[in-house]
């Protein structure tokens, strides 16, 4: 990287630099109280010692893979549903009023209902992230599916393509941009159902190392974790966006 | 392919109708059809009343509720640090996204600043929250104001951004003064994306509202839910879903059709997929 693109880097991000500062110069000079505020300091200090210890790494792998598990399950579902009543009627007039019923329903509802289903374990969790999830991929993909032109139907139709092939080549690549785009939603709502869950119900994640750490009154340690979700948060999703990216640059 | 039918003929004149008629009749017919699925599932002896409560009980647990006034207390509750919320969180966000579309230094310190915030799962700061502001209001309204804010500022930055050069030329060049031109050619021009902006950041509302209830207790349906859960009162739990969920549906749907009558005016008037 040149020096005028490093320094433009610099410039943009800046202004976080600056917050992060703020931050510091409020903690150490007691603008706040320490316990409200910990020094940053002391928070990559805490930040360390967890992951030293070994507890942000194993919370970490439990959210996670709730999440992923979640998020798998609701994007295949999602998926298929969502191509499979935008290409079969039936499907559509039988499914397309539940998921327009179902659609703005406030997720976070689904919580204790599937803790009392499940109770407070992995499985509770990866269910209400399937469930929660599921639909932005159903009308992404149904959206996606339903506008794929009609002449590029035809011409295939008429070139002979099976329904299979059809679904392949035509249907499924048409989809792709509405359902990707909804599946950055659901990668969004999967992080929110997460934590909520776990800050309410748990026995191991990073939600439940928040709830647990504030409760025993730690709280350098709290806002390590606390910083840790953000941050993972917004790495999923610049992934996401890259893989995107690369996924639909043939569209270009 | 089974031919016309001889009712064909009417649908010229009045096709709208027809199919909005048809249109509530599936919406109705899914609503009695899962609510007969719900019915015979409960009755099959298949999940305990424990993992599956009837809905004539659930629907006995509502109308209990709704005598003794908690019901209407909760919805009450719920929708003003919902609604509080998303009102704060509008009327900010479009002053940050006007002010950050014009670039200069507010849309030079406030760019990263959305970037970073926008995709981060901001409820993660419930506790933090919670030590600041305490158990009360303030903190569920805040919790909503800061998750609700972000689709906002880029919706109403987005829109004002993609307001065409020659709208503004054409309104110049006609006349319209300067301080006319944000009132009446900008603003106008933004709408449409200004409010799918506000159509993301209301149901975001509504799930944080409801999250800050569970994770803090008290009263609201959010708290009511959490609390029906520990008492492994499973009549209260579904009775808490069917209840937001109805008033989610009312949100959302309310909010798409002041869309098509605010924004009746402009091509984009249906409300955007996935809204």
């Amino acid at each position: 990287m040149s020096a005028a693109a490093l320094g433009k880097v610099f410039l943009r991000y800046l202004p976080l630099a600056l917050l992060a500062l703020a931050w510091e110069a409020c903690a150490r000079f007691e603008l706040v109280s320490s316990s409200a505020l910990p020094s940053l300091t002391k928070v990559a200090a805490a930040w360390w010692d967890l992951a030293k210890s070994g507890d942000l790494v194993e919370n970490g792998a439990a959210s996670l893979w709730r999440a992923g598990a979640g998020l798998a399950i609701a994007i295949v579902v999602g998926a298929v549903l969502g191509i499979g009543m935008a290409t079969w009627r039936a499907a559509d007039v039988a499914l397309g009023p539940l998921v327009d019923m179902f659609y703005p329903l406030p997720k976070s509802a689904l919580i204790p209902v599937t803790a009392l289903w499940l109770g407070f374990g992995d499985g509770s969790k990866i269910l209400l992230i399937a469930m929660g999830c599921m639909l932005p991929v159903t009308l992404g993909a149904y959206n996606g599916a339903r506008s794929s032109e009609r002449t590029l139907i035809w011409s295939a139709r008429s070139l002979g393509a099976s329904r299979l092939r059809m679904l392949r080549d035509v249907i499924v690549p048409s989809a792709m941009p509405e359902m990707l785009s909804g599946i950055r939603t659901a990668l969004a709502i999967s992080f929110v159902l997460l934590v909520a869950s776990e800050l309410i119900v748990a026995r191991a994640g990073l939600g439940y190392l928040i709830g647990f750490l504030g409760s025993n009154g730690t709280y350098d340690s709290m806002f390590a974790v606390v910083l840790t979700v953000a941050f993972l948060g917004f790495v999923a999703d610049r992934i996401y966006l890259l893989i995107m990216r690369r996924a639909l640059a043939w569209r270009e | 392919m089974a031919g016309m039918s001889p009712t064909m003929a009417f649908v010229d004149g009045r096709p709208r109708l027809r199919i909005r008629f048809r249109d509530i009749a599936a919406r109705w017919g899914a609503v009695v059809a899962l609510l007969a699925l719900w019915w015979a599932l409960s009755h099959s002896g298949m999940f305990t009343p424990f993992m599956l409560p009837t809905p004539e009980r659930v629907a006995t647990r509502m109308w209990d509720d709704a005598l003794a006034g908690d019901l209407p207390l909760n919805v009450a509750l719920t929708l003003y640090r919902a609604l509080a919320g998303f009102v704060i969180a509008a009327v900010l966000g479009v002053l940050i996204g006007a002010a950050m579309s014009r670039g200069g230094i507010i849309g030079w310190f406030f760019d990263p600043i959305v970037s970073v915030g926008f995709p981060m799962p901001k409820i993660a700061f419930l506790p933090v929250i919670v030590l600041w502001l305490g158990f009360y209001d303030v903190s569920k309204i805040s919790m909503v104001v800061f998750d609700a804010i972000f689709p906002v500022i880029t919706g109403t930055m987005l829109g004002i951004k993609s307001v065409e050069k020659e709208l503004i030329w054409s309104a110049r060049s006609l006349g319209t003064g300067e301080s006319e031109i944000w009132p009446r050619i900008v603003l106008p021009a933004a709408m449409p994306q200004m409010f799918t902006g506000l159509q993301v950041s209301l149901p975001i509302a509504m799930i944080v509202a409801v999250v800050a209830e569970m994770l803090m207790g008290g009263y609201g349906m959010g708290g009511a839910m959490v609390q029906a859960s520990r008492m492994a009162d499973s009549p209260g739990v579904f009775a808490g879903i069917v209840e937001i969920a109805v008033v989610g549906w009312f949100l959302v749907k309310g909010m798409a059709s002041l869309r098509r009558r605010l924004l009746a005016w402009h091509p984009e008037a249906d409300t955007p997929s996935g809204v």
